[in-house]
């Protein structure tokens, strides 16, 4: 129920009311509303039963397991919290001048050292507010890289089948015309295939490495040298960065330019639309069209760097510094780890996937690539169980909830039928492994016995099994009066 | 699999089918296993009347709760109506891919095209074999 259907007229919250009416004689007559606006109605004891329910019926990283695959919902440490909400962060004015933003302006800075060492990048820009834009500002570069060289013809960007979807979607916001590659049965980019769509037309190729499916693109040196030769850039979906952190460097790859979602990889907290933050980081060549403000430091002080420093920038993205509280938070959680940290990040969570996945296969369930070694996350396929049993990996998604774990990504990639993407991050301990190891595998024995039960799951939930296809059907997202 | 394959249709590997009228116009949808696979379908972009399609050229998308995905036009030429049905039922793909969930006819430029077409035992195994 929401907030405005508990509303009874002239109900307040009294304790809460200012003392005093506001002055409005500063404010032209024209500009002053005439109408109070439609809050609900709600005393402070219903208000706080009400938003305190709705927070008990989240289902969340600070709850449950949460494996959903190519999300990186690994803890939020509570530090980066604490200090991000330190007043001095929180109460800095945006337009305070670079005297009094010392302090912040150094933790962006080096934030921005600490993202250029650990991708092999040559400069960082943070100011994307989330991954999309991240994305968005990465492809900019590449059509400004080759615009500045007056090299018009290059028209087309090579996206694999199993990219983000975000990749094609990017790709043509940037008017570009997308490609698509297929991928190979063992999981890699299928390099020969790449070859014949190569030529003057490339603008360049965007990639995931580890890939979507789990699994490191083993021939990248290779991709990117033939890449390179016919003229195009390559572009890092920075998503699956969480294997690789400290171990190799996309730059090292051969890669131009990067996006990070610091929500994902430096543990910043998402879901739910946000906020995230989607820093970009380049090779030498694009350098110049990075997006601003970034942070300069001259050796002694540190301050903004805008279009006046930065003429071939693609533009501003942001009005003031992107998501500054994510970006503290992301560099708390750096700082936290340190560069021996990083390491066991990505180690921890390959030998969680690796784990996770040997003890399904050993219970019988099917991976989509059992002759490669998962990186930090795995594709379990539930085809078998969709055929003879009628179980969808839908179903299984939803009874999992029951037995208090979140659902894996389902249905994604695409090209593996009935998919779970799981990826457990380094979070997870030992036990919380093995529990969701035998929540499926109890799954599996109630699709044989009694399928029932896991076809009308969940049971347990605040709601039952949604209409996803009414919803899409007949979208119905907003209340309004009346309603 | 035990989808509907009728024979006098021409099929691709991307899963439209055709369907060839006698004045040089053909009809063009998705067959009944592309539906299956993509589940209930939510929306349907349906080309423009009057754009010309090459053959193999993203001409449609169809959209499930699990995924959009791009209809490639099998044959070369002109677009001459769309079943503007889909704009406010798309499960009717669902219900009749083969009739009243066609998606749109064409004029055709080049009707030795649909020669190199599969015809329906070429592409239930073709449909068969992806499903490994």
């Amino acid at each position: 129920m929401l907030i405005f259907e508990q509303s009874r007229g002239g109900r307040r919250a009294f304790a809460q009311a200012p003392a005093q009416k506001a002055e409005l004689s500063g404010i032209p007559e024209t500009m002053q509303r005439k109408q109070p606006p439609a809050l609900p109605e709600v005393s402070e004891m219903q208000t706080v039963r009400h938003y305190t329910r709705l927070s008990q019926k989240n289902f969340s990283i600070d709850t449950e397991f949460y494996p959903l695959g190519s999300c990186t919902m690994k803890y939020n440490p509570r530090a980066c919290n604490a200090l991000a909400m330190l007043p001095a962060i929180l109460g800095r004015h945006p337009h305070a001048p670079d005297s009094h933003s010392q302090g912040f302006l150094a933790c962006m800075y080096e934030l921005q050292e600490m993202l250029k060492d650990v991708t092999g990048m040559r400069q960082v820009s943070l100011v994307p507010a989330a991954g999309a834009q991240g994305e968005f500002a990465g492809v900019a570069m590449i059509r400004a890289y080759h615009e500045s060289r007056s090299d018009d013809a290059r028209t087309e960007i090579i996206v694999p089948d199993a990219a983000h979807g975000t990749n094609p979607a990017t790709a043509v916001m940037c008017g570009y015309k997308v490609r698509e590659i297929p991928t190979l049965d063992d999981g890699d980019v299928d390099v020969e295939a790449l070859k014949h769509v190569l030529g003057p037309q490339t603008a360049g190729i965007m990639l995931t490495n580890p890939s979507t499916v789990g699994v490191f693109e083993r021939r990248i040196t290779e991709i990117a040298a033939l890449v390179h030769e016919a003229g195009g850039l390559l572009y890092y979906d920075g998503a699956n960065l969480n294997a690789i952190l400290g171990k190799v460097r996309p730059g090292d790859m051969g890669f131009d330019v990067i996006h990070m979602n610091l929500h994902k990889t430096f543990s910043t907290p998402h879901g739910g639309g946000g906020p995230g933050a989607g820093p970009v980081g380049v090779s030498e060549r694009l350098v110049p069209f990075l997006p601003v403000p970034m942070v300069g430091f001259d050796g002694h002080d540190y301050h903004w760097l805008t279009e006046k420093e930065c003429p071939q920038t693609i533009g501003k993205l942001s009005a003031f510094a992107g998501n500054a509280g994510v970006l503290i938070r992301a560099y708390v959680y750096a700082r936290l780890l340190g560069r021996e940290g990083m390491v066991r990040v990505s180690e921890y969570a390959t030998l969680n996937a690796n784990y996770l996945a040997k003890r399904l296969s050993d219970e019988g369930f099917a991976l989509a690539y059992p002759a490669r070694r998962a990186t930090h996350e795995f594709i379990v396929t539930l085809k078998k169980q969709a055929k003879e049993l009628e179980v969808t990996a839908m179903d299984f998604a939803k009874r999992l909830l029951d037995y208090g774990y979140h659902a894996p990504t389902t249905y994604f990639p695409l090209l593996v039928p009935e998919c779970f993407l799981i990826e457990p991050t380094e979070s997870e301990a030992l036990h919380e492994l093995d529990g969701f190891v035998d929540a499926m595998a109890q799954i599996q024995a109630e699709a044989e016995d009694s399928p029932d039960r896991v076809k009308t799951a969940p049971h347990s939930l605040p709601v039952r099994r949604l209409d996803d296809v009414r919803a899409a059907r007949e979208l119905d997202l907003r209340w309004q009066a009346g309603d | 699999m035990s989808n509907d394959v009728p024979s006098e249709l021409k099929y691709t590997k991307s899963h439209e089918w055709v369907r060839a009228d006698d004045d040089g116009i053909a009809t063009v949808g998705i067959t009944d296993h592309a539906q299956e696979l993509l589940g209930d379908l939510v929306f349907v972009e349906l080309p423009e009347v009057g754009a010309e399609l090459g053959a193999g050229a993203e001409c449609a998308v169809v959209e499930s709760v699990k995924a959009a995905s791009d209809v490639y036009s099998p044959v070369t030429g002109e677009v001459i109506e769309a079943n503007e049905l889909l704009a406010d039922s798309p499960e009717t793909i669902n219900q009749d891919a083969y009739e009243e969930g066609w998606i749109y006819r064409i004029r055709l430029s080049d009707p030795s095209e649909l020669d190199a077409l599969m015809d329906a035992d070429a592409y239930a195994e073709h449909a068969e074999s992806e499903e490994h």
